[in-house]
């Protein structure tokens, strides 16, 4: 995924600006839009309606029964107050990785673009390098390591952080570890693109004007960097309050987000509109949450 | 004031350091993982050292066909991500049509919807239409190719908005028709978007478990048999598979950046 990533991200950095091609008019542009967009249409924008369409469907019926459209709201309700702990804990989790992965990713992308040297390339491939491996693995990998017979666990026992029979696994400490180290790569990459186009007289200017390195940075460099924030907390929010497979291995039934309460819903339980109402309400406050973090962080122009 | 500033300079490079070692940490557990030989199937510790699961990769009943799955689906929804999302680039650069900000919403709104609203969507539609039986393969590439496309369209757009136009005008005043400014200048120009833009679907579609989750029938990919058997004890081989592919794909990466270097763009 990565390369990519790497590739838009130096992409973006072209010094003198390209001349725009001429847009034609007429109608070959729409026979190249179309099997695409039909695709999207077909394969998003359809299912979507549906689930909102199977949230609103009468509770009483069953798959084997077929649903009656009833225009039931009553089931919004019912999943809010039945599933409130999840929905939760997906918010709060996905909260608190979002802004671990901000604190380990800003040094980081900070020290890429201005103090890596002939080592930028490598430090980059390096970001992106757990991306090479399975989502599902790595996630395994942090079972190993938060172990109870682990040397994190050891260490930690040893320091009278954690308790003789304290335990990281099966810890809502666990499932953010894991949520925090699999949407790192998101956060590390928009945040460097951003820092890397920062005209460094700008920085200069500042200290010429006397601000010391702490102000340099409050006043200058954050503000510049602002729009990879934005793009990379979001890129990693919404990814992590979706997740269930953190939750699920790294956690118990105790942890579980609402990811896990959908996917059981649709796929053990078979309660069809209950699982799609909780769907469409993850959609719902995702959208609300975004539309009003990128209004607060002035950066509308990146929708 | 200048032994402060050094202070300040390498510590962000310490920070930096350690961040890229939890990173790494997970990775450098699949590889001592793969040489593990556990004293019980439950067993997520490092029991003793064996080089058994790498002379047996196949031992686990159904992995390696997991494995053959998944480069199949991951293959052929690289290809139609691809040139679906090539095409809708092209337009998007290249072509005046009506509805631009509504095709660039559509395009923007996969990319921001949670995997498990897709997922759980497609499934509904599919029970919907009574396809619910007929899951497996074809259900598992049509939603990789959707939910690939949108990566596409954004990342070979990136590249054509970044070309110079007046190459291909210096080729159309050379007596160059159309076509042949296309193939010879635009498409050699675009490729490298285009070639980033098919690994990366690569590695959503093979990686992918939680879409996949919804709407595989009885079809197993690589991911969801990791899954399956997490359940009931994972066995060490598959953090040999795990270990592969990050070399493999490091390889890649590496051997592009040297091609890289030896042809300067």
């Amino acid at each position: 995924m990565s390369v990519a990533a790497a590739e838009a991200a130096a992409g973006g950095t072209v010094g003198h600006e390209p001349v725009p091609p001429p847009r034609r008019r007429g109608g070959s542009g729409y026979l190249l839009l179309l099997p695409g967009m039909l695709w999207l249409v077909l394969f998003f924008l359809v299912p979507t309606i549906q689930l909102v369409a199977t949230s609103l469907y009468d509770p009483s019926g069953s798959l084997d029964t077929g649903y009656a459209m009833t225009w039931s709201f009553p089931n919004y309700w019912h999943a809010l107050t039945s599933f409130t702990a999840p929905f939760l804990r997906s918010l709060v989790y996905a909260t608190v990785s979002t802004g671990l992965a901000l604190l380990l990713a800003y040094p980081l992308a900070y020290a890429i673009a201005f103090k890596s040297g002939r080592w930028k390339n490598l430090m980059l491939v390096a970001v992106i390098a757990p991306f090479f491996t399975s989502f599902l693995v790595r996630t395994l990998a942090w079972k190993s390591i938060l172990s109870d017979n682990g040397f994190v666990v050891h260490v930690l026992q040893a320091l009278h952080i954690l308790g003789p029979d304290g335990r990281l696994l099966a810890t809502s400490v666990a499932v953010i570890t894991g949520l925090t180290y699999n949407f790192l790569p998101f956060m590390v990459l928009p945040l460097y693109a951003s820092l890397e186009k920062i005209d460094l007289r700008l920085i200069e200017a500042s200290k010429d004007l006397y601000a010391d390195g702490f102000t340099s940075f409050r006043k200058v460099t954050l503000p510049l960097s602002m729009p990879g924030l934005v793009a990379g907390t979001l890129l990693t929010f919404i990814p992590a309050a979706g997740d269930y497979i953190n939750a699920e291995l790294l956690g118990t039934p105790k942890q579980y987000m609402i990811g896990n309460v959908i996917d059981s819903l649709f796929l053990v339980q078979l309660d069809y509109p209950a699982a799609a109402a909780c769907s469409v309400i993850l959609m719902l406050a995702i959208v609300a949450m975004v539309l009003f973090y990128v209004r607060r962080a002035g950066t509308e122009e990146l929708l | 004031m200048r032994a402060g500033r050094w202070v300040a300079d390498h510590f962000v490079m310490v920070v930096a350091l350690l961040v890229l070692v939890y990173m790494f940490l997970p990775i450098f557990f699949v590889v001592l993982m793969s040489f593990n030989d556990p004293v019980s199937r439950l067993s997520y510790e490092f029991d003793g050292f064996t080089l058994n699961n790498w002379t047996d990769p196949c031992g686990p009943s159904g992995m390696c066909a997991s494995v053959v799955k998944s480069l199949q689906i991951g293959f052929l929804a690289t290809l139609g991500a691809t040139v679906l999302g090539t095409l809708v680039a092209f337009a998007l650069v290249r072509h005046r049509f009506r509805g631009r900000a509504a095709t660039s919403l559509l395009i923007f709104l996969p990319m921001a919807t949670p995997e498990v609203v897709m997922g759980s969507s497609l499934l509904a539609l599919f029970t919907s239409v009574g396809l619910a039986g007929t899951l497996g393969f074809w259900s598992i590439l049509v939603a990789h190719i959707m939910f690939c496309l949108s990566f596409v369209v954004v990342t070979v757009k990136a590249r054509l908005a970044g070309l110079d136009s007046s190459l291909e005008q210096a080729a159309m005043d050379l007596y160059a028709n159309e076509w042949q400014a296309f193939w010879r200048i635009t498409f050699p120009l675009v490729f490298p978007g285009i070639l980033a833009a098919a690994l990366l679907s690569f590695s959503l579609s093979f990686d992918d478990f939680i879409v996949t989750n919804f709407n595989h029938g009885n079809t197993i990919t690589f991911p969801m048999f990791v899954w399956g058997s997490a359940q009931r004890g994972i066995p060490p081989q598959v953090n040999v598979i795990g270990t592969v592919m990050f070399a493999v794909a490091l390889l890649l990466v590496l051997s592009g950046g040297l091609l890289q270097r030896r042809r300067p763009a």
